[in-house]
């Protein structure tokens, strides 16, 4: 598991897609894939009021990946000592093992560049101290960028 | 090359929202809520995908003028300096031979019409509209015929309510992403949600209290919470005492009005009405029922916020922390406002063509009513009105039956569209002039009032691409070639100069944040020392300028037709992900939402063997049908069916959005006959729509 993690307040989240859509123009995702996916299914509750079940779909950034062992060429790779599971584009040739190997699929091809990509949580802004696009600018905050069990420093300041 | 941050304005949808958008090399890297305004960061998914309007191949590059036919999309490009003389001579031509009045302006209001207006004035046309009629018109009037001012003259005080009604705005999909934050927080906090809507909303689906109301029944269920507050002494008897004129007729009128006639009418139980009006009253007065944004819905729109005004009222809820506290301004914050560029010219004394403050003496005639505006271009009642200037506003989408639309302006001898995107108002316009998009554009300066007015700044965030202009440019450009010399700046920074000249307030201190507070506390205004601005200072539930019109201020419920076998009432709204359809084109948003699905309740597709996902025809009377996917849920009363609106652009040049979805402004033939005559609005859901597999 990496050290990072995005949590979802469900109670906060009213499932606008802001998420999907700020991770598609930060990370320049073509059109017709996604790098993480926000899912509401429509439920009625026992007393008959609608609810919403909602789930957060970034990468998880496994401890143990499947994607990692079932790439031929040794482009996934866990960066250390975060723990983030990364795609070395130099090395990806795109051939989606990855994306079978990930029970959700997140890895995904990018017809563009013949590459895979992946959610990396914004290892850029990451690097220069910031926080994942989908976290920075989530419509209603209901995403936090967490260290295992402890709040980021990032988000004990704001 | 280093991270540039701008601050600016989102233009994405009406609230505006402060941004902060990251640029490299002349490139938009990220774009966010600004986060040193109350967004803390925080924006929306339209808000977000404004970056693809930037290299968006379907961009009008160039001003256009017309070739062929209107609306045959038959165009020839020009410069600027041809389209803009284009303009101004058919505009000279058209005052000389019918006068100033003859020019009509329409725009979506907003924070910057200042410029727009001020424009209109030096042509000397009382003719400005906005699109109010289409949105929060019956909200606006309802709220100065009770209390003298407009429904700006309150605010919501989402954060601090213990108790919030949302019965005609759903807030967590027509998002205003403030609003949004404080209501979570607020619920965070303990306050109470009741939605009451003809289907589950995702506003429903956070709700404590969800009550599916037969559709066009509001008003009736209305009546019957203000009856039970009164029969019950729940109200606030203080506060009405101190600030009602005419309680007494209210109590008379609402006697038979009782929760048991009102199960009747909505279908919501008279026991969960009483048990709804006494929850209400444990929270007066931090209750905010929200009288609505969008709310031209039905003919009895205006009393539906009418009666929501009163029982905030009888909560004590205006005026009130938590509740609908009165709006601060500049001025109550010890500080002057922005110069206002409109005082630069007379206000033109002729009067309005729409017949608003004349013929409709009730109907404020400000921005007027536009599908009136309209009527008058067809009749030349009360004057020839020949020539149409539409700023940034889609009428022919907004609007319904733009087929009959279309007929209306035939008779005009000159349509321009000032737009940043196609729109059919615009394909079928004389003249196209090409608005750099917000991010490539500045605009006046703007201020926000409420609890911490404030001033706030677009400034672009990126050159133009192409050939376009920025407001100020184009509408300075023609003031000059009409020889409006005090409005033909030159720069726009002389124009923020100008506005920021009795403030104290300097261009620079806007540099840091792009925002200038005016206050560092909250303002509540004192509610003693508050003086309504009606003739008796007070709340008055018999509004003398409607019953002088003869309207009544408080009107017998009156039943509204049910449909047919076969026929559903055409509800429509909105979803997280597209405003109207100026969005459906956007290339990130329309990924996100390509087409629209017919919401339609389970037992009603069981009856037409509609499952899940099947296609359906929609159609009205053989005038218009289209097809789309049903989406089929016991979530929507039977009697309704609804759909996103905006889809079905009918625009080639909208290569994405072009022939998708349906539109649900076509279903509403004749619509735009049908209004609310107490508060102007359309009532843009009195229409059956015939459903049927495919």
């Amino acid at each position: 598991m990496s050290k990072y993690r995005i949590k979802l307040d469900r109670d906060r989240c009213i499932v606008c897609h802001s998420c999907e859509v700020l991770c598609k123009v930060k990370n320049e995702t073509p059109a017709g894939i996604s790098l993480n996916q926000i899912i509401a299914e429509p439920q009625v509750s026992e007393e008959g009021y609608p609810r919403l079940k909602i789930k957060y779909q970034p990468c998880l950034h496994c401890k143990k990946p499947e994607c990692v062992p079932a790439c031929p060429t040794g482009a996934l790779y866990i960066r250390e000592p975060d723990g983030l599971v990364l795609v070395n584009e130099d090395l990806c040739d795109g051939c989606m093992e990855c994306h079978d190997a990930c029970p959700w699929n997140v890895p995904r091809f990018n017809e563009h560049t013949g590459k895979m990509m992946k959610c990396d949580f914004c290892v850029d802004r990451i690097d220069s101290g910031l926080e994942p696009a989908c976290v920075t600018a989530c419509t209603t905050h209901a995403l936090d960028f967490v260290l295992a069990k402890k709040k980021s420093a990032a988000k004990k300041a704001a | 090359m280093t991270i540039e941050k701008k601050f600016s304005v989102c233009g994405m949808c009406s609230v505006r929202c402060p941004i902060q958008v990251d640029v490299q090399d002349g490139d938009i890297k990220f774009i966010q809520g600004n986060p040193h305004s109350p967004l803390k960061g925080a924006l929306c998914a339209r808000g977000a995908a404004g970056p693809g309007l930037i290299k968006d191949p379907d961009r009008i590059r160039t001003p256009l003028i017309r070739q062929g036919e209107r609306g045959q999309g038959k165009w020839r490009e020009s410069s600027w300096e041809e389209a803009l003389d284009y303009v101004a001579d058919k505009l000279k031509t058209v005052i000389k031979d019918y006068g100033s009045r003859s020019v009509l302006w329409s725009d979506r209001g907003g924070p910057f019409r200042d410029l727009h207006q001020a424009f209109m004035r030096g042509l000397g046309s009382p003719n400005y509209c906005n699109h109010d009629a289409t949105c929060a018109r019956n909200v606006h009037h309802a709220a100065l015929s009770l209390f003298g001012f407009g429904r700006k003259g309150v605010l919501y005080d989402l954060k601090n309510a213990k108790h919030v009604v949302l019965q005609t705005r759903n807030i967590f999909e027509a998002i205003n992403v403030k609003e949004v934050n404080d209501l979570l927080d607020a619920m965070g906090n303990g306050c109470r949600l009741t939605v009451i809507d003809v289907r589950s909303t995702v506003s429903a689906a956070k709700a404590d209290r969800f009550l599916l109301i037969k559709p066009g029944t509001d008003y009736a269920f209305n009546l019957a919470v203000i009856h039970e507050l009164i029969d019950k002494k729940l109200y606030d008897q203080d506060y009405v005492k101190k600030w009602f004129k005419d309680f007494q007729s209210l109590e008379n009128f609402v006697r038979d009005y009782t929760p048991e006639w009102a199960q009747g009418k909505t279908g919501i139980s008279a026991q969960e009405i009483r048990s709804f009006a006494a929850e209400l009253a444990a929270a007066r007065p931090s209750v905010i029922w929200h009288p609505g944004w969008m709310n031209a819905r039905y003919t009895d729109s205006f009393y539906v916020s009418r009666t929501i005004y009163i029982i905030n009222s009888l909560l004590g809820a205006i005026g009130a922390k938590g509740g609908l506290p009165f709006m601060a301004k500049p001025g109550d914050c010890g500080r002057k406002g922005l110069k206002a560029l409109a005082n630069k010219f007379p206000k033109p004394d002729e009067k309005r063509a729409d017949g608003a403050g004349w013929k409709h003496k009730h109907i404020d005639s400000g921005p007027g009513l536009l599908h009136l505006a309209f009527k008058a271009i067809e009749t030349e009642d009360p004057y020839p009105v020949k020539a149409y200037i539409a700023y940034r506003h889609d009428p022919l989408m907004a609007f319904p039956d733009p087929e009959a639309q279309k007929k209306m302006l035939e008779k005009l001898d000159l349509m321009v569209s000032v737009t940043f995107s196609w729109s059919a108002t615009a394909w079928h316009s004389d003249v196209v002039l090409p608005l750099s998009p917000y991010l490539e554009r500045e605009s006046v300066i703007a201020t926000k009032n409420g609890l911490k007015p404030h001033f706030f700044i677009r400034q672009r965030a990126i050159e133009p691409r192409h050939e376009n202009r920025s407001d100020w440019e184009i509408l300075c450009g023609l003031a000059r070639r009409l020889g409006l010399e005090a409005m033909a700046f030159d720069s726009i920074e002389d124009i923020w100069k100008f506005q920021l000249q009795d403030t104290g307030v300097s261009i620079e201190d806007f540099e840091t944040t792009g925002l200038v507070p005016l206050t560092d506390k909250p303002v509540y205004l004192d509610q003693d020392k508050f003086q309504f601005k009606t003739e008796s200072g007070k709340i008055e539930i018999l509004a003398p300028k409607w019953e002088n019109s003869g309207i009544p201020s408080l009107k017998p419920y009156q039943d509204k037709p049910s449909p047919g076998p076969g026929l559903f009432r055409i509800t429509f709204g909105r979803c997280g992900v597209h405003t109207q359809g100026h969005t459906i084109n956007n290339p990130i948003l329309f990924e996100q939402m390509p087409e629209n699905v017919l919401w339609i309740n389970t037992d009603k597709a069981a009856e037409m063997d509609i499952a899940q996902g099947d296609m359906v025809r929609v159609s009205v009377n053989g005038y218009y049908s289209g097809q789309l996917k049903a989406r089929v849920t016991e979530l929507i009363h039977p009697e309704a069916v609804f759909m996103v609106h905006g889809f079905g652009s009918q625009v080639p040049a909208e290569t994405r959005a072009f022939k998708k979805g349906v539109a649900d402004f076509r279903l509403m033939k004749g619509g735009m006959e049908i209004w609310d005559q107490a508060g102007g609005g359309v009532a843009l859901q009195e229409h059956f729509v015939k459903v049927e597999k495919v």
